[in-house]
Order: C-alpha cells, then sequence, then structure tokens
C-alpha cells in the first residue's frame, strides 16, 4: 500500500532510501541539500531499519565511507550539493574503477566556486563526462518532481547493482526545496550478506569463502597491459547501459514543430512553455531526458527530421546542448537559452527566446 | 480548477506556513498542488514568498511569472508582485507598512488588516491565519473542513491545542475582509 504525503524532494530521497532497504548514508551538510540529513537523523532509521546515518567530517570522508560500505555489498549513499560533490570527485572516480554500486545524490545550486544557495544546472559536464579523473561514466539519473526524488532512489540502487557502477541523481535546489504530493513506497527489509550474494553475485568483500579465491575491490592495476583489459570491460559495460538504460519523456512531440529539451526543474518550466506556446498557435514539444547519462541521443535525432529547430533548455550557460547537438547531427538549428548563478528561467521568458532564437529567423 | 498563488511578505510572518496550509487543504480534497518557497537568505530576516499552486490536473511549472492571486503583507513584496497579476486576478494586502497602496486598474483588490486584528485577538502569531481566512472567503478553493484537516497536518502535534484558536483566526478573517476595488 502506498501512503501519499506531502514532501519536500529533499525530504522524498531521505525517507524513499529508509524505505528501499538502505544500509547507510554517510553525508556532510550543505544548503541546498541538507533537509536529507536532516530528516534521517530526525527519523532514527537506525530503529526502523537497522539502516547507519552518520554525519561524516567532510564530503571526501563521506564519499570514502561509501566507498567502503559499497566494497562489503551494502546499499551506500551520500549527497550533497555542487561544491561538495567537486569534493567527491576523486572518491567517485574510485569507486567507478572499482565497479561498486552506489548512489550519490546532487542537488545542484548556481556556481561556479562556491556561488550561491540557489538552484542551478551547471554540473552537467561534471556529471555526465566524468567530474573525476579516468575513462569513467556515471548512470545519471534526473527527477522532476518530488515523486520521482523518492522513486529514483530505488530505480538507482537497481540499476548500480545490475551493473556495478555508481549512479548518481542529478537534482537541484528548487525539486529539493519544494513541496509536492508524494506517493512513498512500502518499507522493505535490508538484505542480509547472503540475499546480496544470491541477487547480485559474489563480488563483495564480506568474507573468504573456502570454495573460491578471495575478492578483491581495488581501482588500482599498475601493470598497463591489466589496466586496458579492465578499461575495455568498463567501455563494454558503459556501452551496453548506453543500449539498455536510456529513459527519457515526450510531450506533445507527435505533431511538434519545434522542440524543447530539457530535464528537472528546467523541464517543468518547459511543460508550462508547451502549453503557452500551443495557446499562441505554436506547435512546440518537450523531449525530457530521465536518463542523462546515457543520453536519449537516438529519439532527438529522430525527432530532428521532424522538426524546425531546437531549443535547449538549461539552468547553466549551455551544457546540454552539446549533447543535443551531437544527437542532431547538424540535421536543424540547435540553440541554448539558460538563467545561472541561481536565476530560474520563467515560463514567458523561455517562450520569449524560443520565438527569438528560433522562429523570427525561419 | 487551476488556483496559482503567489504568499509574500517579510520572514517570520508565517508566509510558508500559509502555502504549507493551503498546500495540506488541497491534497485533503484530492487535487494536485505544489509549494514552492524562495528560500536562502530570505529565510534568515527580509522577504520570503511562497508560489502555492492547487490544480484538478497535473502542475507543470512550480515557477511562474504571473498570478491568479497575489497575498502581499509587505511593501517590497506589493513592489515586487503587483504588476505580476493576471488582468482580473486577486490582490489581497495588509496594509500595515504600506505606504504606496495598490495603483492598478485591471485587478480585484481586497484589504485585510490582519495585524490589527489579531493584535486585538490578543496574539501576532495568528496573523497568518487572519489573512487565509480573508484569501479563502474570496476564493473558496479549498473547504473549512479540508483547512482543518491540512491545519492539522501542518501543525506539530505539541501545538494541537492550539487548532481553536487558529481556526477562530480563519473565521474572523472572512469577517473582516474589505472590497477596495472590483473589476
Amino acid at each position: 500500500m502506498k501512503e501519499l504525503r506531502l514532501m519536500k524532494g529533499n525530504e522524498a530521497i531521505a525517507e524513499a532510501a529508509i524505505r528501499c532497504g538502505v544500509d547507510a548514508y554517510y553525508g556532510y551538510p550543505i544548503t541546498p541539500q541538507s533537509e536529507v540529513m536532516e530528516y534521517l537523523m530526525s527519523e532514527e532509521p537506525h530503529k526502523r531499519t537497522g539502516m547507519v546515518v552518520l554525519q561524516a567530517e567532510s564530503e571526501v570522508a563521506s564519499i570514502n565511507m561509501v566507498y567502503g560500505a559499497a566494497s562489503g555489498g551494502k546499499l551506500a549513499m551520500t549527497s550533497s550539493s555542487s561544491p561538495g560533490i567537486s569534493l567527491m570527485s576523486e572518491g567517485i572516480s574510485y569507486i567507478a574503477g572499482a565497479e561498486l554500486p552506489c548512489l550519490v545524490v546532487n542537488v545542484q545550486r548556481g556556481g561556479p566556486g562556491l556561488g550561491t544557495i540557489q538552484p542551478g544546472q551547471a554540473d552537467y559536464f561534471q556529471s555526465t563526462k566524468g567530474g573525476g579523473h579516468g575513462d569513467y561514466r556515471l548512470i545519471v539519473l534526473a527527477p522532476a518532481s518530488v515523486q520521482e526524488m523518492a522513486d529514483f532512489v530505488e530505480l538507482s540502487f537497481e540499476l548500480a547493482f545490475k551493473y556495478r557502477n555508481p549512479a548518481m541523481i542529478l537534482s537541484d535546489g528548487a525539486i529539493g526545496q519544494m513541496m509536492e504530493k508524494v506517493y512513498l513506497p512500502a518499507q522493505k527489509e535490508r538484505l542480509s550478506n547472503e540475499e546480496v550474494e544470491k541477487r547480485h553475485g559474489s563480488w563483495a568483500s564480506i568474507g573468504k569463502k573456502p570454495n573460491r579465491e578471495r575478492n578483491i575491490i581495488t581501482s588500482l592495476a599498475l601493470q598497463s597491459e591489466v589496466q586496458e583489459k579492465h578499461n575495455f570491460k568498463l567501455q563494454a559495460k558503459y556501452k551496453q547501459i548506453e543500449e539498455t538504460e536510456v529513459r527519457y519523456e515526450e510531450l506533445n512531440c507527435e505533431d511538434a514543430e519545434y522542440l524543447l529539451v530539457a530535464y528537472g526543474t528546467s523541464a517543468r518550466i518547459c511543460q508550462k512553455v508547451v502549453q503557452l506556446g500551443r495557446e499562441k498557435g505554436i506547435k512546440i514539444g518537450l523531449l525530457r531526458p530521465i536518463t542523462l547519462w546515457p543520453f536519449p541521443s537516438q529519439i532527438i535525432n529522430k525527432l530532428a527530421n521532424q522538426v524546425k529547430g531546437i531549443l535547449s533548455v538549461e539552468m547553466s550557460a549551455g551544457q546540454m546542448i552539446e549533447d543535443v547537438k551531437l544527437a542532431v547531427e547538424g540535421k536543424v538549428k540547435v540553440m541554448h537559452y539558460g538563467r545561472f548563478g541561481g536565476m530560474i528561467p520563467a515560463p514567458d521568458e523561455v517562450l520569449n527566446a524560443l520565438e527569438e532564437k528560433l522562429i523570427k529567423n525561419n | 480548477m487551476t488556483e496559482e498563488i503567489i504568499i509574500a511578505g517579510f520572514g517570520g510572518q508565517g508566509v510558508l506556513s500559509m502555502g504549507k496550509i493551503l498546500a495540506y487543504s488541497g491534497i485533503m480534497q484530492d487535487q494536485e498542488v505544489s509549494w514552492m518557497p524562495s528560500y536562502g537568505p530570505e529565510m534568515r530576516g527580509g522577504t520570503a514568498n511562497v508560489t502555492v499552486i492547487v490544480s484538478d490536473e497535473r502542475i507543470s511549472s512550480p515557477i511562474l511569472n504571473e498570478y491568479d492571486t497575489a497575498i502581499i503583507l509587505n511593501q517590497q513584496s506589493l513592489d515586487k508582485f503587483e504588476k505580476m497579476v493576471k488582468p482580473g486576478g486577486l490582490l489581497l494586502y495588509d496594509n500595515n507598512g504600506i505606504i504606496h497602496p495598490p495603483t492598478r486598474k485591471d485587478i480585484n483588490i481586497q484589504l485585510v488588516e490582519a495585524a490589527k486584528e489579531a493584535a486585538l485577538m490578543g496574539s501576532t502569531k495568528i496573523f497568518n491565519m487572519v489573512v487565509l481566512g480573508a484569501y479563502l472567503k474570496l476564493k473558496p478553493i479549498v473547504n473549512m473542513e479540508n483547512v482543518m484537516k491540512g491545519l492539522k497536518k501542518s501543525i506539530p502535534e505539541r501545538h494541537h491545542k492550539l487548532l481553536p484558536m487558529n481556526e477562530q483566526a480563519i473565521k474572523r478573517g472572512q469577517e473582516i475582509v474589505q472590497e477596495v476595488q472590483v473589476v
């Protein structure tokens, strides 16, 4: 039985984590995501499920605690906001290299640097192109509602364990702070070591059994030949994820003459833009990537055959637009509209931008 | 039905909690709701505002550039949001501290002297409930029974003894709202 609540996006993530049987949360407070840990602390999930919630001494410590817990096959997660994720990036690269499942939540704020505490979407490059070093990828999910903040926690762990790869929920301060209706899933039990092994294989370092070799969790291979082989393995895995895990939502795309591409908060604003545009007789559609990596390139390429122009709407100076352009392969004009540094574009602004940048010139 | 509201005033006036009660009331009668606060520096004093949408349909943007209703509780917010009320929309304000009253001719303007009334009732804390009452008199988008349920949900249990006083304040607000301009 699903339970209905009015919650902030950040609280929804926290409650969903408890309910889907997460073993451990390690974090360090930062606006605008502090409610995640605040909520976890006040709920005392150690009493409900035995889940560990720990405020670490820093973001660097948090991500390395996640690394440790994930090595043991546990469902481990952390959350932070932009500057904190930058601090975690080394650890994330290690976790990706060691092929461990975990969840990192980024409730983005405006940057660069300490920037602002207001919402932003300028961590797209960092999340999808590797914030840390080396050839690695994160599975990146972009929720556009409080409901999806809750739903994507379980989905992230499902994907993370399926591919032994870190997953990220890339949200922003607006969705983190806003309240909406949310249907929460029923409480699940945390998995025992045996259940983890049965479900996900025996890679975790939970004690050597006599009938198998030691499980070694590491991201280090000094021999180049070994490291290259490991890289080939990672790339094969990434290819498989690209082929199977693309997720997106289409809104009024069937007869669209102009296409908006937007994720998260920007996508919510663009839903209104579609409505306002259609009231004026402009046939606008919206393609909302749900996975930012793997990126929904194929559908965008297909829609590029049909539309007269594409506007990539982001709360950044233009990051996702690069992936949109790659997907479009030059078939139609692709423009960017964005506000940044904590500013959120209003629906009428976006519609004006579409008219100015694409319709006037056609 | 979709009602798009901005509630704006000083931090500490109960702007965010008024929005939360409205949102909860909407949920109590099976509607879609969104509650989008301005947060950050405003929370530490200065202006605070919240956008609340109550609708029968799925809500698109929680951030808006025009509103059906603006509930305005200080001069800064009046200066900022008067121009963002849709033509024919509603501006409800408390005149406490207002030096330049609203001037638009194409919107409905209503006045509620909530600060004064709350003081007369002996508690400035119920100020926001007086305002909420005035709003609900003008736009009964949620019924009183659901408002009381919403109120109960959004107030911590240890304060539930204050529910009757809040209800009284809402009712008082409904009584004292004054028409300034109807278009």
